[in-house]
């Protein structure tokens, strides 16, 4: 073996130019895919930092003002949400709807601790709003609101890491179990949140059941938000289960149902299928044109391989009358084949993670309510660039035995008198 | 003497086109240890009986038996293992692999026989030595002159130690000086034993041997003693 691996290296050192051909179609193969692999990545990563880790499947409802006269009304009548439209929602649409929360914006207050304070808008929410707007609590940050605090109509507040920084000067005070002043009455902190590429927000939470005990909402809510169930699988049964919704929101608030303006809704939903499917429509265009690189190195390599061993014939006759076997002339190309795939194609690899790495330095996320991310993180999962290198190596294996056999079986004396 | 090569009635047509029926029934015994040369026009099918004889071409019908083996219809690798241990070749173009070194062409059958780098690489010096090719090892073919080629194709034929040598027109690409010190270095290598078969169309080198085979139209036309090397009257009218 290691006397064959010799005699490969010998005729790899001794042959620069076929070998240097080879390798170059390969690697080149190899980077161009994982570029193409990157850039695509790239796209779909911005799309979906755009996106921030909300859930997809969930629709905000408000209400609105009427524009047409209905049953007796005038147009003009402003429509609040109430614990009504919590219930049917949640009973009537029990298939399409999942986890479905009423919210209270209590609108700006004062927040303040000892001398500090900020002014942050507060809202009075349910456990699972934290799913829903993508909030998240870092290790040792506390917790969200939780049924307990529902059901007990605690005081507790879940303040943003913002807030945290400008209460509490940073991370240096501890602010969970503190109390701080909001407008007057005093909650105690339990939880700092963040959201994902939004470090300006300062929003803080409470209890709903909190926030009508104290500010005395009553049974009014200033937005519904609900999760989709998994029967919602495209645009046109989303559409269909608005349209139904809407009528229903309709019937329940005495309002034309052609009135578009009584009713607010925001269906993310609809958005993703646009999302996933414009993200799907670049994962196949890439690999098209991937799949397309990567037959245009295999041809190339076969190319080579072919001219190489046509140009060897000689050689293998030689070697034959001197005493090698047919078998030991295929191992010696076929090996061959494979070292120098396996070298470029590894070259090709790292050269091709090394370039996406760079660019994903350079394509640094960036944050605030109304960034825009058109390229993020071009970077190519690794397990796919093994793989299309191995690919590779096997085709670049396949495009020298191919023609090896044929050499081989041509007869030793035709194979000497090889012009 | 014991016979090493044993020819009956063999028969060999090359159909690559219209049909030629090259060997016409060969018959032939060739003893170890013979000098013999086998001449014969140009196309009369000389290199073919040799290729036969090296096992690098097969033949149609008849016997052949190499060292009282019965050669006939071998599997590739069979073929192969035989031409590695009992035969070496020397061919009029020389047949050096071009990528490797005076050192490693001789070193190469070697290598088919499994023998370590180190100890094929000392022996292929050895007999590059023995050749007059000690500094020359190191060297590329291109590198070398006609003679010297072919003198690291001897070395390459003898360094398994095989039973028989084959040339096909050893010095046919050579001039006449180095013809002759390439033909004796033929027949020193025959003096330590060895069965060597020279196939030529010159009868200079055929009359150095001691026997000759004339070939004629495929069929061996007679077969003569040489050993006082005495110039063929055929021949000298052939000259003529
Ligand atoms: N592979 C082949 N296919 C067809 N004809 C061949 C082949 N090799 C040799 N011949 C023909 O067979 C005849 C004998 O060839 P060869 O043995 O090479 O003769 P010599 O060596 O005596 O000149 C020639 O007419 C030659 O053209
Ligand atoms: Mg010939």
């Amino acid at each position: 073996m290691i006397s064959l691996l010799y005699e490969i290296w010998n005729t790899i050192r001794q042959n620069k130019m076929r070998t240097f051909l080879t390798g170059f179609a390969v690697a080149w193969g190899i980077f161009m895919l994982i570029v193409l692999l990157g850039s695509g990545n790239g796209l779909k990563h911005g799309f979906a930092a755009n996106w921030g880790d909300r859930m997809v499947n969930v629709v905000q409802i408000w209400g609105g003002r009427t524009n047409i006269p209905y049953a007796g009304f005038q147009s003009g009548r402003w429509i609040s949400l109430d614990d009504n439209d919590l219930q049917f929602t949640s009973k009537e649409f029990a298939d399409e709807v999942t986890a479905a929360m009423g919210n209270i914006n209590l609108g700006s207050k004062n927040i303040s601790y000892g001398t500090e304070y900020l002014s942050s808008g507060l809202r009075g929410v349910e456990p699972d709003i934290m799913q829903v707007e993508g909030l998240k609590i870092a290790q040792g940050d506390g917790r969200f609101i939780n049924d307990l605090d529902i059901r007990e109509k605690r005081k507790v507040i879940v303040i943003s890491q913002r807030a945290r920084e400008i209460l509490f000067k940073g991370k240096d005070e501890e602010a969970i179990g503190k109390n701080v002043n909001v407008a007057g009455t005093m909650y105690t902190v339990v939880g700092i949140y963040y959201v994902e590429d939004r470090q300006d927000i300062t929003n803080s939470f409470i209890p709903l059941s909190t926030a009508k005990m104290v500010y005395g909402r009553g049974v009014n809510l200033s937005s519904l938000s609900f999760t989709l169930s998994d029967k919602i699988t495209d645009e046109k049964t989303n559409t269909d289960f608005m349209n139904r919704y809407k009528k229903r929101f309709a019937e329940e608030h005495q309002i034309s149902p052609e009135d578009d303006n009584a009713i607010w809704y925001w269906n993310r939903f609809g958005n993703y299928v646009q999302l996933t499917s414009v993200s799907g429509f670049i994962n196949i265009a890439v690999w098209i044109i991937g799949i397309f690189t990567l037959l245009s190195g295999i041809v190339g390599v076969s190319n080579i391989m072919l001219i190489t061993v046509r140009e060897r014939t000689r050689e293998f006759g030689i070697r034959k009358a001197l005493g090698a076997s047919p078998v030991s002339i295929l191992k010696l190309v076929v090996l061959e084949s494979i070292i120098i795939t396996t070298i470029f194609g590894y070259l090709g690899l790292i050269c091709g993670v090394g370039i996406t790495e760079f660019a994903a330095q350079f394509f640094e996320p960036s944050s605030g309510r109304d960034s825009f991310n058109a390229f993020l993180n071009p970077t190519v999962d690794i397990g796919v660039a093994i793989q299309a290198t191995a690919l590779l190596i096997i085709a670049g294996t396949l495009a020298g035995l191919f023609p090896a056999l044929k050499a081989v079986k041509i007869k030793t004396i035709e194979a000497i008198n090889d012009k | 003497m014991p016979t090493i090569i044993k020819l009956k009635n063999i028969n060999k047509t090359y159909y690559s086109g219209a049909p030629l029926h090259v060997l016409k029934g060969i018959d032939l015994e060739i003893n170890r240890g013979e000098l013999v040369s086998i001449m014969g026009a140009s196309g009369s099918g000389k290199s073919t009986l040799l290729n036969i004889l090296g096992i690098l071409d097969n033949y149609d019908t008849g016997e052949y038996h190499l060292n009282d083996v019965l050669i006939k219809n071998l599997s590739e690798t069979r073929a192969a293992y035989f031409r590695n241990k009992l035969i070496g070749f020397i061919f009029q173009s020389f047949n050096l692999i071009s990528f490797k070194n005076a050192m490693e062409n001789v070193a190469l059958p070697l290598y088919y026989q499994k023998t370590g780098r180190k100890t094929r690489n000392k022996m292929a010096l050895e007999y590059l030595d023995r050749l007059g090719l000690k500094e020359w090892a190191y060297h590329m073919p291109n590198e070398l002159s006609g003679g010297q080629k072919q003198r690291v194709a001897i070395a390459r034929a003898l360094i398994s130690k095989p039973q028989i040598i084959l040339a096909d027109e050893p010095t046919g690409a050579l001039d006449s000086k180095t013809s002759a010190e390439v033909l004796d270095v033929l027949k020193k290598v025959n003096a330590t034993g060895m069965t060597m078969i020279i196939v030529t169309h010159e009868s200079g080198i055929a009359n150095q041997t001691n026997k000759i085979i004339r070939l004629k139209d495929g069929i061996i036309e007679k077969i003569e003693d040489n050993s006082e090397h005495n110039f063929s009257r055929f021949d000298i009218q052939n000259i003529k």
